[in-house]
This record gives C-alpha cells, sequence and structure tokens, in this order.
C-alpha cells in the first residue's frame, strides 16, 4: 500500500517535470480512500501529536463514562427471596467459633484438631465430607510454562516432606432432587496452625450457611464447602484442590509416604467414628461443573461507620469474572444488609493535588453545560472523580500486574467465576453482641448471593468480562476503553508509514531535480535500494528481538545458580544480557556496520524508526488482547518513547528550542522507557529513594513469573527491544 | 426370569378362578417400606396387571389398560422399560445391591429400552414410532428420542440381546405431576382407592428421590415362552425425610436418633382399604440384615425370645400379620394386610425408635462415580472410577475365596459432540497403570458419527476382589456445533447421560424363607428373580464453546464492514491492472489505430477529457480539501456529540 501510493504520488511530478503535459493525459485520480490515508500520512506529525493527546484526555475521562452497573441476566433476581438466616444460625456459628477458640486454648498447635472438628460437624449435617491433603510446591520459572495447561502430563513430584502437608477440609451438599450436574463452591480460608478469631468466625459463618443450606428445599446445584488450610497462602491450598479436582494425577505417588507423615495417620485414629468412615473421609468426591466460586472472609478491620464487604475479583492476566456475580453481591450487600462495599483504590492517588484539579476541571465543565442544557448530565464532582479515578487506577494496575488478588484467582484458571467476599465489622469482634449482628447480615448476604447463582438455569451473561470498576457499582465495559487504546495506537502505523514513505519522497523529488529526466529509472532506483535498505533495518529489528528472546529465558539459568541474592541475580542477568547482545551483534553485525554509500545516515534511522515502530504496533496490538490493561499502561509510555525517538546527532537543524525540549524528553523516556527505570522511579517515588535497590527488580520479575504473569513477557518481548532499538535510534551515529 | 414362572403359574392354580379374578386377568398392588440410615424412609409402590395372550382371551379386557395392550400390538414389543425419575439414588447411603435399589434406582430424567419382535431393519421405525406414542401417552418430550444421535443399539453390557435392544436416555427431561397423572390412568382403581390413593402430589415431589417406572413384559409373540399374556408392572420410589422435632435437637448427642414415623407423617393419608379390584393388597416393612444386626445387639441386654421377632429397638404401631426372613442376609420384612381396614378404621403403621441405632446398608462390592477432568472449551476426560466399598469385602470373599475375580461391565453412551479417542483408554488398578488387555477382557466400541449417530462404548473388565479402586480413563474432544443446533441463549451446556455399571457375577436377588403358596406376592416374587446388580453413574455437564448469541448486531456489523472492506479492496488490486492502462493511454496518445477503434478511442476520450475537465474545475484545491475534510470532521463531531447527550 505503501509502496503504491508512493509511486503513484511520484509519477505526476514526473510527468510535470518533463513538460509534456499537453501529450499524456494526466493520471486518473487516486480513490478517496487512498487520499485519505496520503493526507494523514504526509500530516503524521500533527494527526499522531493530537491522537496521543486524546488518548491520553480520554483515559482521564474513563470515570465521567462509567456506567451504572446492572444485573444482566434475569434469572439471577438478586433479592426476591426473604432470607431464610435468623438468629438461630448465628448461634450455630458461635458455637462452633467458641469450639475452635477452645481447641486453640487447650492444645497449642490446633492444626489437625479444627479439621477433624470441622469434620465431625460437617458430617452431622449429613454432607459428603473429606479431607484432602495437598503438598506445597514452590513454583519455579519453568521454560514454556507460560499460557501451558500441565492438565496431560502427569508429573512426578519429587522430595515430599511431611512439614509441606496442608489438609483441606471439603463437605458436599447434595442437592435434594437436583441432579448434581453443577455445585456452587464457598472457600472459607483459615490458618491452621495459627487460628484468629477472624478465621474462626468465617469458618462458623461458612459453617452455619451450610447448615442452612443443608435443609433447604430450593437447592437446585450442590453446595461445596471448602475449607482451606492456608498455612502455607491461601492461593496454594485452594490451586492445589482445584487441580486435584480437575486435574488429577491416578498414579499413586503417595503410596511410598504412607504411615510416614503424622498427618494422615492422625487422620485415619479418629474416635468415635463408624469403621468405614475413616477411609471414606480420604475418598476425594465431586459435584459436578462448578457454576461460581464465593471466597469468604472476615477480617478485623475496624471501620468508622459501618460493616464493610471489600470485593476482590481480578484474577491472573487481568481476567476479571462475570460482571453479574460483582453486581448481586454489591446489589444484596447495598440494598438488603446495608454495608458499605468497596473495592480497592490506589490511596497515592487519592489524594494527589493535580487529580483534583482535573476533577475540579471537568466538574465547571460539566456545570457550564449543564447550564447551557439542563439535559447535558455529564458532570460529577470533583470528589467522586477522583474516587473513581483512584479505583479504576487500581483495577487497571491490578489487572495489568496479571497477579491475582486472591484465591479466588485459582477458580479463574479453570473459567469459573469467582470472587473473594471480605468482610469487617464496624466494631471489634470480640464484642459479642455486635458480633451476631454482624454474623446475621453476613449470613444473610451469602445466602443470597447462593440463592441467586442456584436460580440460574443457564450460564453468566456471555459478554460481561471485560471491564473496568470505577466504583463497585460503576464500570467501563470494554467498548469505551478500547477507545483510549485505540487512539494511542493509531499514531504508530500512521508514523511508521511517513516514516518509510517520506525519505523516498524527497530522495526522488531530489534527484529529479539533479536533472535525471527519466522517471523510469528514477522509480526503479528507489525501489530498488528502498527494499535492501528495509531489509537490513527488518534483521536489526530481527536480531534485536531475538536477543529480548534470550533475555526472557536467563532468569531459568540463573535459578540453578546456589546461594544467590537479588542483587546479585539482576547483576548476573544484566550482564549476560549484555554479552549476549555483543554476541549477537558479532554474529550478526550491528546496526551501525551496514552503510549504504549513496545514502545519507538519516534516511537510515527514519527506516530503522519505521520498522521499530511497526513491530512495536504489532506487540501492543496481540498484548491487548492477552491483557488489554497491560497493553494500555504499555502503550502510555511506549508510543511518545517510539514517537519521539531522534538521534541525538542529528537533531541540530530547527530551532534551539525545539532540540533542546526534544533531546530532554528523549532522555527522559529513555528512562522511563527501560523496565527496571520505571519500576524503580515507581517505587522511589512511592516508597522513598533510600529503599530502592538494584534486586529490586528481580524480585518483582520473579513474582511477575511465579504467577504465571503474561506481563513479564511483554515486558521482555515487547517493552525491551523497543526500548533498545530507541537507545540505537538515539545515538545513531 | 425362568426361576419365577413355575412359582407364578402354581400361584395360579392356587387360586383357581377367586372370585375377584376376571377370567385371568389380575391386578396387585403393594407397598413395601424402609428406613433408610440417613433418617430417610424408602416408600416402594408396586402395582401388577396381568392378562392372558390374546388367542385365549380375546381383546377385551376388563383390568388391563388398553393403551398398553394395543401398544404392546401395534410395535409387537417385548420387553420395554420407561423410568421417570428426578433426584439421585445415593448407592452409599441407600444401597447398591438389594433388588429395590439395582432394579429402581434409576438415572435422573427418561430412561427408555425396549425389545421389538419385528425384523431387523425394522426395529429402528418401530422405535421411532414407540417413542412418539409413548411421548403422547405420558405427556414427556420422549419423542427426542426418536433421531438417531439420542438412542443407540447395546450389543452385550446393558442387556443380552439379539440386535432388537433400543436403549435411550434424556437426562434433562424435568419430571414432575403431569407425568404421575398418566401413569396413573393405567391402575384399574387409578388413586380413587386403594394404595395409590395415600399418593400425595406435594409429599411425593418434595422427597429426596422420586421415581416412576413402567415396565411391560410380553410374550405375545414368541413361541418359546411358557407363560404367554403380557404383565405390566407398575413401580413408584420415593425417598422422603419424615419430618421429626427430635432430629434437630439430638445434633449435639452425638449418636442420632432415627425420626419415628408413620404413613400419615410422610404421606398425610392414611390407608382406607384396598382397591376391590385388586387380587392382593399388602403392605410390607422391611429391616435390612444389617439393621436386624445393629438392633439384636441392641436388644441383648432386653433378652428377647427366640421365636418371637420382636426387636427392642422400636415398636410397631400395627401388629403385622406375619414376619418373614430373608434366607441368606435374615432380613426380616413384616407384611400387614390391607383387606382389614377400610374408611373408618384406616391402616396406619408407624414406626417408633427406642435407642439411636446406626447401621449402612448393603452395598454393591463397587461403587462407581463417574466426573469429567480438564478445563476450557477444547478437550478433557471422561473418567469412571470404581471403589471398594471395603466394609462389604467379606460379601465377595464369601462366594468366590481367594484370587476371585470380580467381572464388571460398563455401558456409555456418548453424544456425537464429545469425540471419544476410544484408543485412549486407560485403566488404573490402585493407583498403577495396567495393561489396557490384561484388565479388560471384552471391548466394543461403535464410534460416534456426526449428527449421524452416537458413540458407544461396552467394556467388560475382570478386577481382582482385592482391588481397592480401578479408574478408567478416555479423553475426548469438544466438537462444534452448527448455529441452528444451539439453543438460543447462554446455554448451561451439554449432557452426557448415565453409564450404566453392571456386576454379572453378583445376584441382587432375596429369597425368602417359606414355602411357595405363602409368598404369592408379585413383589416377593420379583425380588426372587435372578438379576444382577445394577447401578447408574451421574450425568455430566460438558460445557462447549458458546458463540455470543446475544450481541448479533454488533457481531454481524462489523463482520460485514471487515468483509466489505477485504473483498473491496482485494477485487480492486486484482482487477486493475496498471501496465495495461497505461499501454492503452499510451495508444491514444500516438493515435495510430485503426478508424473505428480511433473514432471510438477519440470519442471516448473526448467524453474524458471533458468529464475530467469538469472535474476538475469541481475539484477543490488541496487547501480547499483540507478544509472540507476539516469542516466534515467538525460535523461528524457535532453529530457524535448529539447522538450522545440527546439519542
Amino acid at each position: 500500500m505503501c509502496v503504491r501510493t508512493a509511486q503513484s504520488k511520484n509519477s505526476p511530478m514526473a510527468t510535470t517535470d518533463a513538460g509534456v503535459p499537453s501529450s499524456q493525459p494526466p493520471n486518473p485520480k487516486p480513490r478517496p480512500i487512498v487520499r485519505i490515508a496520503m493526507f494523514l500520512i504526509s500530516h503524521s506529525a500533527l494527526f499522531s501529536s493530537i491522537c496521543c493527546a486524546a488518548g491520553i484526555l480520554a483515559l482521564f475521562l474513563l470515570p465521567l463514562l462509567a456506567k451504572n452497573t446492572y444485573v444482566s441476566e434475569n434469572a439471577l433476581m438478586p433479592g426476591s427471596a426473604n432470607p431464610m438466616f435468623s438468629n438461630h444460625d448465628t448461634m450455630e456459628a458461635n458455637r462452633l467459633v467458641k469450639e475452635i477458640m477452645d481447641l486453640k486454648l487447650s492444645s497449642g498447635i490446633a492444626g489437625i484438631e479444627i479439621s477433624n472438628l470441622l469434620g465431625k460437624y460437617m458430617t452431622e449435617r449429613d454432607a459428603d465430607v473429606y479431607h484432602h491433603n495437598f503438598h506445597v510446591q514452590k513454583n519455579q520459572f519453568h521454560l514454556g510454562n507460560f499460557f501451558s495447561d500441565s492438565s496431560y502430563s502427569w508429573h512426578v513430584k519429587e522430595n515430599r516432606s511431611c512439614t509441606q502437608y496442608g489438609i483441606n477440609t471439603v463437605a458436599i451438599i447434595r442437592a435434594p432432587r437436583g441432579d448434581g450436574k453443577e455445585a456452587i463452591v464457598l472457600v472459607s480460608p483459615y490458618n491452621s496452625t495459627n487460628i484468629r478469631l477472624s478465621d474462626a468466625l468465617s469458618l462458623g459463618l461458612s459453617y452455619s450457611i451450610f447448615s442452612l443450606l443443608s435443609r433447604v428445599n430450593w437447592l437446585a446445584k450442590d453446595i461445596i464447602w471448602l475449607a482451606a488450610d492456608s498455612r502455607f497462602g491461601e492461593y496454594v491450598s485452594v490451586a492445589a484442590w482445584l487441580k486435584d479436582y480437575h486435574n488429577p494425577s491416578f498414579l499413586d505417588l503417595d503410596k511410598s509416604d504412607d504411615g510416614t507423615c503424622p498427618v494422615s495417620h492422625a487422620l485415619l485414629s479418629r474416635k468415635g467414628q463408624p469403621t468405614t468412615a475413616g477411609s471414606r473421609l480420604n475418598v476425594f468426591r465431586r459435584a459436578g461443573t462448578m457454576a461460581a466460586a464465593l471466597v469468604f472472609k472476615v477480617v478485623d478491620g475496624k471501620e468508622e461507620t459501618k460493616d464493610t464487604l471489600s470485593i476482590y475479583a481480578e484474577a491472573s492476566n487481568g481476567q476479571m469474572p462475570n460482571l453479574d456475580l460483582i453486581n448481586i453481591v454489591n446489589y444484596l450487600a447495598v440494598h438488603r444488609q446495608g454495608l458499605h462495599v468497596k473495592v480497592a483504590k490506589l490511596y497515592s492517588v487519592l489524594n494527589a493535588a493535580w487529580l483534583r484539579t482535573v476533577g475540579q476541571i471537568f466538574e465547571f465543565i460539566g456545570k457550564t453545560a449543564k447550564s447551557v442544557n439542563p439535559q447535558w448530565g455529564f458532570g460529577i464532582s470533583a470528589a467522586d472523580y477522583v474516587d473513581g479515578t483512584a479505583t479504576l487506577a487500581s483495577s487497571i494496575y491490578y489487572q495489568a500486574l496479571g497477579i491475582p488478588t486472591g484465591s479466588h484467582g485459582a477458580f479463574r484458571d479453570y473459567q469459573i467465576d469467582a470472587i473473594t467476599l471480605e468482610m469487617s465489622p464496624r466494631s471489634s469482634l470480640y464484642n459479642e453482641v455486635r458480633r451476631s449482628d454482624f454474623l446475621l447480615g453476613g449470613g444473610r448476604l451469602l445466602e443470597g448471593v447462593i440463592r441467586s447463582v442456584n436460580n440460574l438455569l443457564e450460564k453468566f451473561h456471555q459478554s460481561f468480562f471485560l471491564y473496568l470498576l470505577s466504583a463497585p457499582s460503576k464500570f467501563v465495559s470494554v467498548g469505551i476503553y478500547m477507545i483510549v487504546f485505540m487512539l494511542l495506537i493509531i499514531p504508530l502505523p500512521m508514523v511508521a508509514a511517513s516514516l518509510y514513505s517520506g525519505p523516498n519522497e524527497r530522495e526522488s523529488s531530489a534527484r529529479t531535480n539533479n536533472e535525471n529526466p527519466d522517471p523510469a529509472v528514477a522509480i526503479v532506483t528507489t525501489s530498488g535500494s528502498k527494499s535492501c535498505k528495509w531489509l537490513h533495518a527488518a534483521r536489526v529489528v530481527f536480531v534485536v528481538h531475538l536477543w529480548s528472546g534470550m533475555v526472557s529465558l536467563i532468569p531459568y539459568l540463573i535459578n540453578q545458580l546456589p546461594e544467590r541474592t537479588p542483587t546479585a541475580c539482576m547483576l548476573v542477568w544484566v550482564l549476560l544480557s549484555f554479552v549476549g547482545l555483543i554476541i549477537l551483534y558479532c554474529i550478526a553485525g550491528s546496526p551501525y556496520s551496514y552503510k549504504i554509500s549513496h545514502q545519507p545516515p538519516d534516511r537510515e534511522w527514519a527506516v530503522l524508526k519505521a520498522v521499530m515502530i511497526s513491530v512495536a504496533s504489532i506487540g501492543l496490538g496481540l498484548m491487548s488482547i492477552i491483557n488489554y490493561a497491560t497493553a494500555q499502561i504499555g502503550a502510555i509510555f511506549m508510543v511518545p518513547m517510539c514517537l519521539l525517538a531522534h538521534p541525538l546527532k542529528h537533531a541540530g537543524t530547527a530551532g534551539k528550542l525545539r532540540v533542546l525540549s526534544l533531546t530532554t524528553s528523549n532522555m527522559v523516556l529513555a528512562v522511563i522507557g527501560f523496565p527496571p527505570g520505571a519500576l524503580l522511579l515507581v517505587k522511589g517515588w512511592l516508597e522513598g529513594f533510600d529503599g530502592v535497590s538494584f534486586g529490586d527488580f528481580w524480585i518483582w520479575a520473579e513474582t511477575l513469573w511465579t504467577w504465571n504473569s503474561a506481563t513479564y513477557l511483554y515486558l521482555v518481548l515487547i517493552q525491551l527491544p523497543c526500548w533498545v532499538l530507541c537507545m540505537h535510534i538515539l545515538l545513531h551515529p | 426370569m425362568g426361576n419365577v414362572r413355575p412359582v407364578l403359574i402354581v400361584a395360579l392354580v392356587a387360586l383357581g378362578c377367586f372370585n375377584l379374578c376376571y377370567g385371568g386377568e389380575e391386578f396387585s398392588e403393594e407397598l413395601l417400606l424402609r428406613p433408610l440410615p440417613d433418617r430417610k424412609v424408602l416408600a416402594h409402590f408396586h402395582f401388577e396387571s396381568t392378562t392372558p395372550p390374546t388367542k385365549d382371551y380375546g381383546h377385551h379386557h376388563h383390568l388391563f389398560p388398553k393403551a398398553i395392550y394395543q401398544l404392546v400390538h401395534k410395535f409387537r414389543i417385548c420387553e420395554l422399560e420407561l423410568s421417570f425419575t428426578q433426584g439421585r439414588w445415593n448407592y452409599e447411603r441407600w444401597g447398591g445391591s438389594d433388588p429395590i435399589s439395582s432394579s429402581n434406582a434409576k438415572p435422573p430424567g427418561v430412561e427408555l429400552w425396549a425389545i421389538f419382535d419385528v425384523p431387523l431393519d425394522h426395529v429402528d421405525a418401530t422405535w421411532k414410532n414407540l417413542t412418539h406414542t409413548l411421548s403422547g401417552l405420558f405427556c414427556a418430550s420422549i419423542n427426542f428420542l426418536e433421531s438417531t444421535t439420542a438412542y443407540s443399539t447395546p450389543a452385550w453390557a446393558f442387556q443380552k440381546s439379539s440386535g432388537s435392544l433400543r436403549y435411550g436416555a434424556l437426562p434433562r427431561e424435568a419430571v414432575c405431576t403431569e407425568n404421575l397423572t398418566p401413569w396413573l390412568k393405567l391402575l384399574p382403581c387409578r388413586d380413587k382407592s386403594g394404595l395409590a390413593s395415600i399418593l400425595d402430589r406435594p409429599a411425593i415431589y418434595r422427597g429426596f428421590y422420586h421415581s416412576q417406572r413402567l415396565r411391560i413384559t410380553s410374550n405375545e409373540f414368541g413361541s418359546e415362552g411358557i407363560e404367554p399374556g403380557i404383565d405390566l408392572e407398575q413401580t413408584l420410589t420415593i425417598v422422603v425425610q419424615p419430618d421429626d422435632q427430635r432430629t434437630s435437637m439430638s445434633y449435639s448427642s452425638g449418636k442420632i436418633q432415627q425420626p419415628d414415623w408413620s404413613i400419615s407423617s410422610i404421606f398425610g393419608r392414611k390407608i382406607s382399604g384396598t382397591c376391590v379390584l385388586a387380587r392382593s393388597s399388602s403392605v410390607f416393612l422391611e429391616l435390612e440384615s444389617t439393621l436386624v444386626s445393629e438392633l439384636n445387639k441392641v436388644g441383648v441386654d432386653n433378652a428377647a425370645s427366640d421365636g418371637d421377632i420382636t426387636f427392642p429397638g422400636f415398636e410397631l404401631s400395627v401388629a403385622p400379620v406375619r414376619v418373614i426372613k430373608e434366607r441368606r442376609s435374615s432380613s426380616v420384612l413384616f407384611e400387614f394386610s390391607v383387606d382389614k381396614y377400610h374408611d373408618d378404621n384406616p391402616l396406619d403403621i408407624g414406626v417408633k425408635w427406642k435407642h439411636p441405632v446406626v447401621w449402612s446398608c448393603v452395598q454393591a462390592p463397587f461403587q462407581a462415580n463417574r466426573f469429567l477432568l480438564g478445563s476450557g472449551n477444547e478437550r478433557g476426560s471422561i473418567v469412571i472410577s470404581l471403589r471398594s466399598t471395603v466394609s462389604q469385602r467379606i460379601f465377595v470373599g464369601d462366594e468366590f475365596g481367594d484370587g476371585c475375580e470380580v467381572q464388571v461391565v460398563i455401558f456409555q453412551v456418548v453424544p456425537w459432540y464429545v469425540k471419544i479417542y476410544f484408543h485412549t483408554i486407560q485403566v488404573f488398578l490402585d493407583g498403577q497403570l495396567e495393561l489396557t488387555s490384561a484388565v479388560i477382557e471384552k471391548i466394543q466400541v461403535s464410534p460416534s458419527e456426526d449428527r449421524v449417530s452416537p458413540g458407544v462404548m461396552e467394556v467388560a473388565l475382570r478386577l481382582p476382589c482385592s482391588t481397592m479402586s480401578a479408574v478408567i480413563t478416555v479423553n475426548f474432544d469438544k466438537g462444534f456445533l452448527h448455529i441452528d443446533e444451539y439453543p438460543p441463549d447462554a446455554n448451561q451446556g451439554y449432557d452426557i447421560p448415565s453409564a450404566v455399571v453392571r456386576f454379572p457375577d453378583i445376584q441382587a436377588s432375596s429369597h425368602y424363607l417359606g414355602d411357595n403358596s405363602s409368598l404369592d406376592s408379585p413383589i416377593l416374587s420379583k425380588f426372587q428373580e435372578n438379576n444382577p446388580v445394577l447401578s447408574y453413574t451421574e450425568v455430566l455437564l460438558v460445557p462447549l464453546a458458546t458463540p455470543d448469541f446475544s450481541m448479533p448486531y454488533n457481531v454481524i456489523t462489523i463482520t460485514c464492514t471487515v468483509f466489505a472492506l477485504y473483498f473491496g479492496s482485494l477485487l480492486n488490486a486484482l482487477r486493475r491492472r496498471v501496465g495495461e492502462e497505461e499501454r492503452l493511454l499510451k495508444q491514444k496518445a500516438a493515435g495510430k489505430t485503426a478508424l473505428l477503434p480511433l473514432i471510438l478511442s477519440k470519442l471516448s476520450s473526448k467524453l474524458r477529457v471533458r468529464s475530467h475537465e469538469s472535474h476538475k474545475s469541481a475539484s477543490p484545491s488541496p487547501l480547499l480539501s483540507n478544509k472540507l475534510i476539516m469542516k466534515a470532521i467538525l460535523l461528524a463531531g457535532l453529530a457524535v456529540a448529539w447522538h450522545f447527550y440527546f439519542g
């Protein structure tokens, strides 16, 4: 396309210069779409700056454009039934809480006793109960571990030690008259080695819900209650159980250590049980496809005004549960139980003065618009705006990070909608009078949510997975937030095309000025050399991307090293990367080694920049499919860096002020665009520069790959090569 | 079967022509009650109608339902079984190897199988007609079994058959009172009198399990049959939890007290007399062997006298007519005759427990479970796990001794959109991967054909008795459906009907002590039949990739735009020949052409020049075009803003 436009543009100029306009009929005009494209390309500088500015502006407009949430699936019917959870149930919850706390007092380590106690309580409710023993495995960096599901390979697990065992207690209520095809999961994590009152309360409340559900007659889906032993982390225990639920290994590997671990002994030798119960308690039971999961926790938060419910929803790689699940929780919590609902916020943004100013400007504009026409009601107050921005920023941040914000993330890996509900009471948990009110509210909320999900005949509504939350009851849907990204990314191909065709044009015009009368010759020569140049630039870009691929795999080697500290690892990583780059240049030739005698060097970097930009835009586009938020944040850094990259040596043609600004912005972007640099800056800004160390990036990268976050891939495979190429252009001789 | 028929004949001869015997047609009604270990009660209604063969008796019947008679004759049915079930039978708690659980525990939804006495090439057509007829008769969507993708032809795993057996199941069918009413209509007294009169609809459908079954056995067409005629067996099995105030209170005491119940507390009605058309009408209360031994343990202190079977653990509100003992496992049946009771003196059998009793049911040697592995819309595997019921080891070991083996036959039908790879069958015994050929005795598969037939898997395994767990896995790919094959909304997923697991070596039969004449009850003779233990696995739900049908507008618009742009530019690029155009232009410029083309070209060039000139005059300068574009953008922006705030 670019080649053709360049030709068609060249030829009329050539013919007019030849001076025979009357003998040759003029060429037909190019089609309008081509003309628009040509127009855009020729004014690319203007348009790209407009687009970028519009993109940033649109990003700040997002809190204004957020819509109120609504329950899209009618079958859910939240709050349509009266809650059956009563004070009697809270008494039962209190009974279990008391027993657990007594257990803690009587025996110092309450690990196995609690799960035995829970098992006893669950059995009384006619539930299918079993203990799930799991082994904790530390996630290591594995080659090709990203996006691969290891479901069909039976891992042979080595060196299991008894100390790394956890016991989940699981109970299943089979819905009377139900067909058992679907199940709702209720997870209550507790720390078995050091149980606190809040953990005991979440267990007690889950139990009272569970015992209520074992009596009700409206159940259509089975209910699974997973009391997750979170002594090695909440996520680990839930993920281990889910893995055994969905991809168990039928090869019996536990046989070797059967009886050697005290855990299995203690579970088998339970007193007061029928003979078969011991074996029955170790059988893993299932209950069909999971429809939804709720992770329920109580924390001792001491809120000021009301009992508070915090919702956490972000799963790995920016995946979100269906918005309807959040909607029903929010609806029931606010309109039925009168709770204060919170979602995560970035508190550092909340106090920013500049944001308040932006909010006030928008408020002013909104008010003015309203005075012009009362129907234009887009204005929100500055406080609301700042609040919405803080929530939105945290929503984007946690999605971009790609690390789940709780154990609900483990469910999303199996395409199950799950959220974490974290309740914190107004007063202290030890206040017994207030506690039962708190339990009543929490119980009714959970009952209502489970009943709503139970009502669901089909699935959650399909198109409710791509969204950002700007408040518990406000969301920005994909159709709106895509605009920001599109505006940011559109300049890239435009500038690439203009850079590619730009030197060409000037060149040919220069040649025609040199009294070269034959246009055909000029076209042939330019196109010939052009393709060569293009190939060279492409080779440079390819070599750098190859190198970035190597860099992404180096941590695997470093992980094999013994006795490593983060700083040392980081040093080794940087060193190895640098050596790798030099070696690759030795093999494939450095970007500056290739010179075309008849081409001035500024053409060369322009073509290199064009190729770099197009590759970067492809990379960003791909990333936006995998994790939109990462691509969004990446685009904010990368697009200006790509657009402004200019050799420092060749800047001196325009005015002094322009040169100075271009150079400074280039230098600043060179620091910000480098992933470790950006991280250290942000960290220093948030926590003070004293605590920042060189190894921080290593630690951060390590968390990213242990959680299989695609952000790591983005940083190393897209952002890093782009930065390196920009450095090449900056340092172009 | 063979053992039963002499019994029946003897019974018939003994009866001679009873006063209520309509020339050979007979009807009997019976109810069996059984307390279950998890504080529930099983009620099993058994109604049986028989009629002599047509050639002796003619076409007119007094008792036998005409609809069934016509059905049998029209479709030449040898055997037919139709069941409507709601809920799942809990094999672990309610038993798995007794006659009731192995012949009356059915998969959720509708299950239908039939054997026809027609030429093999007519069987399919007959089956289709039969499904439509039954669909009308029972107000259910049995007609969905008409499609070849919905039914299958089991060769040997389901029953021994000669190719004229067809089997189909609808797991999603919702069962309710509209299916019960036509079923009751087949009874001569309907639910107006007799045992069926206690069938209170809310009481039945509030329960945990509810299965109505209809089984037709006919020998009208067979030549070798000893006792020709049509036998219609109707059973209704329900599991209910009696309301009891004490149970909720006694949780903390550790041992759970069994609830006291009576017929009136379960059904809300009492039995007020027999159906006058019934030959026999009786109620049984069964105590399982494990319960009996538990009760005996309790009763040691109280020193019950030997001959008299009254258990100290509980008491009956009505004295039984007689007590029947099982020969092998010592389970006990109390029989109550309804004949004596009438409206003024209704029968209300009640059980009162004096001590808490804990017992467990007699289970099948292996408990079968089935589940899916994997996640996502691409692939997965089906797993059938057989877990040994440890406490029942003696049950198997007694019969076969050491080194014994148990045969397990699995019959599984899988819809075509779940594409099973039969070569991936793997068998794990006690956590060790076994050679498939070593464990599988016999296997027959018929792969599915897209939109034509389901995949059928029939496997016979031979497992050592000491096996604790056996796992069979098969991998599958999820297929894609046509757009019109999807249900209209975000559907829940697709069902895989239950698999059938049979244990041919083990008979689910009870043999009762007493002479044949005293055991003339049809329900007892049914229990004495030698049928292999049969159990059903869970229904599975497979989520398939579902397109987003809720956004057709967006999808259509975007695809149309993309396609229009793509094909437009492609066509343009292909059609335009730049070189040719230039050549033509040059030719015209040279003017060295023949006369006619010259004139034509001149004409055309004139036209073209004129049009071009006019065009040129109209075409604006670059500056003008910029303005125009800016104007257009402004206008578009205004329109968007207008739309946004007023639309």
